[in-house]
């Protein structure tokens, strides 16, 4: 057991998964929300010369699956030594 | 130098590079024929993950399906990328964790059960090939135009390269020499679609040129680029450009099939074992991405460009036509592969091409990114390198792929399952002779494919959604799940997703309209449906059997957290 006690196992283990949906909810906005549901909606306004929704479908929907995963990468190494299971 | 000369010069340097680099690697045991050790940095692993990744399909042929399909091509645009999250956020941390080999090992092990193992071979087995089929295609295309033979001619030569290539090195060899495929695919990538935004819109990056208005003496000048792409659609009887004709439905669940499938895939998944670090594995995901997203920002506004240009140059500015006689160089270099061919319906000795009764032309959509700088009238350099960059690409994720495939049969399926007492050496071999049968089957399905390259790589991409990702996410997120749950779940989704796909695609394909589908979902995007399935029939059999075995769910909390990982290991 890598954990002082199971509460702290626990509680790593809600953090992570609390921080996991957050990053999904923006993750899901972007692409299905942003990019499919909402697109036509959206196509109403213009975003440097795009259609709105469809940029979002074409370009912004990738550029934020890129920030996502760096914020995770960040956050979870903080995760690990908070809860002293990083690697050595 | 003409064209030709110029491909075989670039092609060959890029060649020599990769075989240089494979001889230089060469994999010694088992260990570095599946896994390179586990030593490889986040930023080279990413790199090489990026290219093994971006196979023919997204070098060859998404810019070209965007092309026709306009925004309904976002799909594969959001689905390939969209699934880094999902592997980063969920997947590859604790599959490193775990530290097997392969993605059967995990099953496998996590369900404790034979059969398990068995059932997700069979499933890496059918996901690889599917994808593999796609790839040869991809090759044969690039084969055909620069040595100016039939597809099938092209196919073949492919094939053969192919093999000796991945048969050469390992997993060591191949992660080295796909970080120098990645150098070259990208540049050759980013190269014509940079030389072509300047000239259509004035812009240095294509990612804000195709928003541009178009620059001056292009056709349509002073107006919005893709403003100007709907309006020619809309004149020639094509779609809306920025709207598609797809339903939302099936946007939505091809877009999940091929985000789902990106993290099922075996083949990428294997990578992120290949990294000493569960933390590596994090940062490799990302870094894999950012590579990725160099070349998927910039396939939509190739799309554009190409399409306008096609436009232009074969109905000519005013949109009367253009005389064939007069037809550029590279209507008739494609003509000889029978990608492109032009019937006189009217008689008037001109090309005209439209959505409607008007067109005279079949233009093959693969082939426009390999035209597309032939087509803007770029150097004879760019369309050279823009074939090595497709041979690269073809070849870096055809070579993985056979990876998988002789790995599942020497070492899950021999190794594992049916003859434990094999020795190294005959392993080697095993996964030699698997490699081989491969290639030869895919050869066929290359020069007969059911789809054009990126539809035949979406199948697998839905058996992999189907079939795999339910069992490893229940499995690293759901401890108490057990071995009857998976195996039921798997079953039941890969049945279901395969024979959808061979109903509408083998069996009955003039079936193949939405109104016979089911919930409006196209077999691109039934895989969405088969995962679903799999999650219900999984968790329905698990509350009727039990929980998992006690070691089990330790087993599981203790790939949670990243102390104490261990390099991989598969004995």
């Amino acid at each position: 057991m890598a954990f002082k006690s199971e509460e702290l196992a626990k509680a790593y283990w809600r953090e992570n998964i609390g921080l996991v949906l957050k990053l999904l909810a923006v993750w899901f906005l972007v692409s299905y929300g942003f990019g499919i549901i909402l697109v036509d909606w959206l196509n109403q306004f213009t975003f440097f010369g795009f259609k709105l929704g469809f940029w979002f479908a074409q370009q912004g929907s990738i550029i934020t699956f890129v920030i996502l995963i760096f914020i995770y990468i960040k956050r979870m190494a903080a995760l690990d030594n908070k809860y002293e299971v990083h690697e050595d | 130098m003409d064209i030709q000369t110029l491909t075989f010069i670039i092609v060959g340097a890029t060649f020599a590079l990769y075989i240089a680099i494979a001889v230089w690697a060469r994999a010694g045991s088992t260990n570095d024929f599946y896994v390179a050790s586990g030593g490889v940095h986040p930023v080279m692993n990413g790199m090489a993950t990026a290219a093994d990744w971006m196979s023919a399909a997204s070098f060859i042929s998404m810019a070209g399906i965007i092309s026709f399909a306009g925004y309904d091509g976002s799909v594969y645009l959001m689905g390939w990328t969209g699934g880094y999250v999902l592997l980063a956020l969920c997947l590859a941390p604790y599959l490193r964790k775990f530290g097997k080999f392969t993605v059967p090992d995990f099953i496998g092990d996590r369900y404790y059960s034979q059969l398990a193992r068995t059932i997700a071979v069979i499933c890496a087995i059918l996901i690889s090939f599917t994808y593999i089929a796609g790839q040869m295609r991809g090759v044969g295309v690039v084969f055909s135009r620069f040595l100016e033979v039939e597809i099938a001619t092209g196919v073949f030569i492919g094939a053969v390269i192919v093999f000796f290539y991945t048969v050469l090195g390992g997993m060591k060899g191949i992660t080295y020499t796909q970080v120098a495929q990645y150098c070259v695919l990208a540049f050759a990538y980013l190269v014509p679609a940079i030389f072509i935004s300047i000239y259509m819109t004035g812009h240095f990056l294509p990612q804000t040129g195709f928003g541009a208005t178009i620059a001056e003496g292009v056709a349509g000048e002073g107006n919005y680029l893709l403003a100007r792409l709907d309006g020619l659609s809309e004149e020639l009887g094509l779609a809306a450009y920025t709207e598609g004709l797809r339903s939302k439905v099936d946007v939505f669940a091809i877009t999940c099939a091929l985000m789902v499938g990106t993290a099922g895939l075996p083949h990428v998944i294997v990578r992120f074992f290949t990294v000493p670090k569960v933390r590596d594995a994090r940062r490799s995901a990302g870094w894999a991405l950012v590579f990725i997203s160099v070349v998927y920002l910039t396939a939509p506004s190739i799309a554009a460009f190409a399409k306008v240009n096609l436009i232009n140059t074969i109905n000519g500015p005013e949109l009367t036509g253009v005389e064939y006689e007069q037809a550029p160089e590279w209507v008739k270099n494609w003509e000889k592969t029978g990608l492109i061919t032009w019937e006189d319906k009217n008689g008037d000795g001109e090309m005209f091409y439209s959505g409607d009764e008007r067109n005279e032309m079949t233009v093959d959509r693969d082939i426009m990114v390999l035209a597309n700088p032939e087509i803007a009238d770029l150097p004879a350099w760019v369309v050279a390198l823009v074939a090595a960059g497709g041979v690269a690409a073809a070849l870096s994720t055809s070579a993985g792929l056979l990876l998988v495939i002789s790995t599942s049969v020497s070492h899950d399926l021999l190794k594992r399952t049916f003859a434990p007492n094999i020795t190294d050496r005959q392993e080697l071999m095993w996964a030699r002779v698997a490699a081989g049968l491969a290639v030869a089957l895919s050869t066929w399905f290359g020069i007969n494919p059911p789809g054009f390259v990126a539809q035949v790589v979406a199948f697998a991409f839905g058996l992999a959604a189907a079939s795999f990702f339910p069992a490893i996410i229940l499995g690293i997120f759901y401890k108490r799940m057990n071995s009857a749950g998976a195996i039921a779940g798997m079953l039941v989704g890969i049945i279901f997703t395969l024979s959808y796909i061979i109903y509408f695609k083998f069996v009955n394909p003039a079936a193949n309209t939405p109104d016979n589908w089911w919930f409006g979902i196209s077999p691109e995007g039934i895989g969405t449906l088969g995962m679903v399935f799999n999650f219900i029939v999984a968790y329905v059999v698990h509350k009727a059997t039990g929980d998992a075995p006690k070691a089990t769910q330790d087993l599981v909390e203790s790939i949670r957290y990243p102390k104490g990982a261990g390099g991989a290991t598969g004995h």
